[in-house]
């Protein structure tokens, strides 16, 4: 196995997860047999190929762009219906920043 | 007459002609769906309400004489990761219980405005993160032709919903077989179409460069239709192709002859021998109408699994940082400060497959690994786009088997994550490759209990007319019921 208990733990810190010990015992073994897996793909020689990071397609020009132009969204109210603590139209979260005493 | 049995041509007919009304088919399906659904549980989601008054719309536009939709007095029901505004959308996940949809997704919006009734949100597998909805944070959802197996997955609500006639048409999402899977475990036609054919504003983001939003029907037709609905540039969706739309209708009902198709020799390896068979008679049958049938080899399709699963799951724990109980859905009270709140958030509200796929995506974008696993599979997924590419050169159509196995029991995959994403093995390529594919049924296993089979045909970059016209000829030609 390639992948250890310390492995798990620093990519869920990264990822923002709680995982319980047990959790990372459960998980350990299936992330490395799937990343074992996944070394397949060191079978091919890809020194000369392009990575692809978007489907493209010959298209008569790229219709991304639009014009930046200031136009109504939500307003305060329905932006912060779904908050789970909104307060005098904000949203809430635990202190940040300690108070100086 | 069964008003839940029909085809959408057929029931529309039957409403503008005011033989029935749209109010008569809505409660038809509800009352249909009471007693189904406790066995089923196809829907997360009812709206009775809105759905009884959509189609009181429709009849009193019928009533006045004024022009309908083509969609008119349609149920449909639409999978839970698409928003439909005022409605729950949980995407199945516990951390998205509460949230309600403050817009309505352009592919809803348009269906509403071609006389669609939605009747409610269907079941899927957590952020549609599976292949049989059984990853579902509430309950897993029933295959309605054999009650202890899977529906497919993700979009595997949507699928059991139409295969148990409780909705005529439904949407899905497809990121790497979450459509066409399902609609071959359930027997119905299930497409999607070419990435960027459909606009995925409203969709909740799984895998941003594979999602795609795709119409299930129980004919070619009647996907071709709610396709058609939905199709076309959304300046909402910057990805959504400035393409013009064919008529997918009006190219059905044609002969297919000289059509070229490719069956890989690559798709036929380690696949049941009961789906061979029906496979390798679906494609006797297109043979029979004309098609020219030519071996195709497609090199890479062995690295597929591989290439899909580490992308999707680099672009999904990317996608779903989003969810840190600050602006919407669940936030647990198990914190003293901000970086508990979001660690104690995401842990209540995550099932185990959605932090499984976090973390493998994390991994491959860490620093270290990056180039190793993320870029490498980057590159993969350009020779596995160039040999589709290549072999449409020859080709016009190409077929394989839609799922190597029809549809297994409840629970039979849960313990070995490797093995559940085998069964998107013949999907994910076209997902990679931004190719347009349909699932059409082509019969039955022979031994009890006569499961569906699904066959997928594939087309170029935007030819998803001649994907539909040739998967209709099929259908006409008694491809879906073949024994």
């Amino acid at each position: 196995m390639a992948l250890e208990e310390k492995d798990v733990r620093y990519v869920a810190e990264l990822a923002h997860l709680e995982l319980t010990p047990d959790e990372v015992k459960k998980f350990l073994p299936q992330l490395d047999s799937i990343l074992q897996h996944m070394q397949k793909l060191n079978e091919l020689d890809t020194s000369q190929v392009e990575p692809m990071a978007q489907v493209t397609y010959p298209a008569a020009a790229n219709p991304s762009l639009r014009e930046d132009q200031p136009k109504k969204t939500f307003d305060q109210d329905e932006a912060l219906a779904n908050a789970p603590d909104p307060r005098a139209g904000f949203f809430r979260i635990p202190r940040v920043i300690e108070k100086e005493e | 007459m069964n008003l839940t049995e029909l085809t959408i041509d057929s029931l529309r007919e039957l409403i503008v002609q005011r033989k029935v009304s749209a109010s008569e088919v809505v409660r038809a399906h509800f009352e249909l769906i009471e007693k189904r659904d406790k066995e089923v549980r196809a829907y997360l989601q009812l709206c009775p309400e809105l759905a009884l008054e959509q189609a009181a719309k429709i009849d009193r536009q019928i009533a006045a004489g004024d022009p309908v939709g083509v969609l008119a007095g349609i149920p449909v029901a639409i999978k839970d990761v698409i928003l439909t505004r005022g409605m729950r959308n949980t995407c199945a996940s516990k951390i998205l219980g509460n949230y309600v949809a403050p817009y309505n997704a352009p592919a809803v919006e348009r269906l509403e405005a071609a006389g669609a009734v939605i009747l409610g949100k269907t079941n899927c597998d957590e952020f549609a993160m599976g292949s049989s909805t059984e990853n579902s944070g509430f309950f897993p959802t029933h295959n309605p032709h054999d009650l202890t197996r899977v529906p497919g997955g993700s979009s595997g609500g949507s699928a059991a919903a139409v295969a148990a006639d409780m909705a005529v048409a439904s949407l899905g999402s497809d990121t790497g077989g979450s459509i066409r899977q399902p609609a071959a475990f359930c027997g119905l036609a299930g497409m999607m179409g070419t990435y960027g054919r459909v606009s995925r504003y409203g969709l909740v983001a799984f895998a941003s460069s594979l999602d795609h939003i795709g119409p299930f029907g129980r004919t070619v037709r009647d996907v071709a239709r709610v396709l058609q609905v939905i199709a076309g540039r959304d300046p909402h969706d910057s990805t959504s192709a400035d393409v013009p739309v064919e008529d997918y209708v009006a190219g059905l009902d044609q002969n297919v002859r000289g059509i070229k198709v490719g069956v890989p020799g690559e798709y036929f390896k380690g696949l049941s021998p009961e789906t061979g068979d029906n496979v390798q008679k679906g494609i006797d049958l297109l043979a029979k109408l004309g098609c020219d049938i030519v071996p195709i080899s497609l090199p890479h399709t062995d690295y597929a699994i591989a290439c899909y699963y580490i992308i999707c799951t680099a672009e999904a724990s990317s996608n779903l940082a989003r969810y840190d109980g600050v602006r919407y859905g669940f936030r647990s009270s198990e914190h003293t400060d901000l970086q508990e709140m979001y660690k104690q958030t995401r842990y209540g509200g995550f099932g185990a497959e959605v932090k499984r796929r976090i973390m493998l995506g994390t991994y491959v974008l860490s620093s270290g690994y990056y180039d190793a696993y993320y870029l490498k599979a980057q590159k993969v997924r350009t020779l596995i786009t160039r040999d589709f590419l290549e072999a449409f050169d020859d080709v016009d159509i190409i077929v394989t088997p839609t799922s190597p196995i029809p549809a297994f029991k409840l629970g039979e995959r849960m313990d070995d994550p490797w093995q559940m994403y085998l069964a998107d093995i013949y999907t994910v390529t076209a997902s990679l490759a931004g190719i347009p594919g349909i699932s059409v049924p082509c019969g039955k296993t022979k031994a009890e209990p006569h499961l569906p089979v699904g066959m997928q045909l594939l087309a170029r970059h935007f030819d998803e007319a001649r994907l539909l016209r040739v998967a209709d000829a099929f259908e006409r030609a008694g491809g879906f019921e073949l024994a």
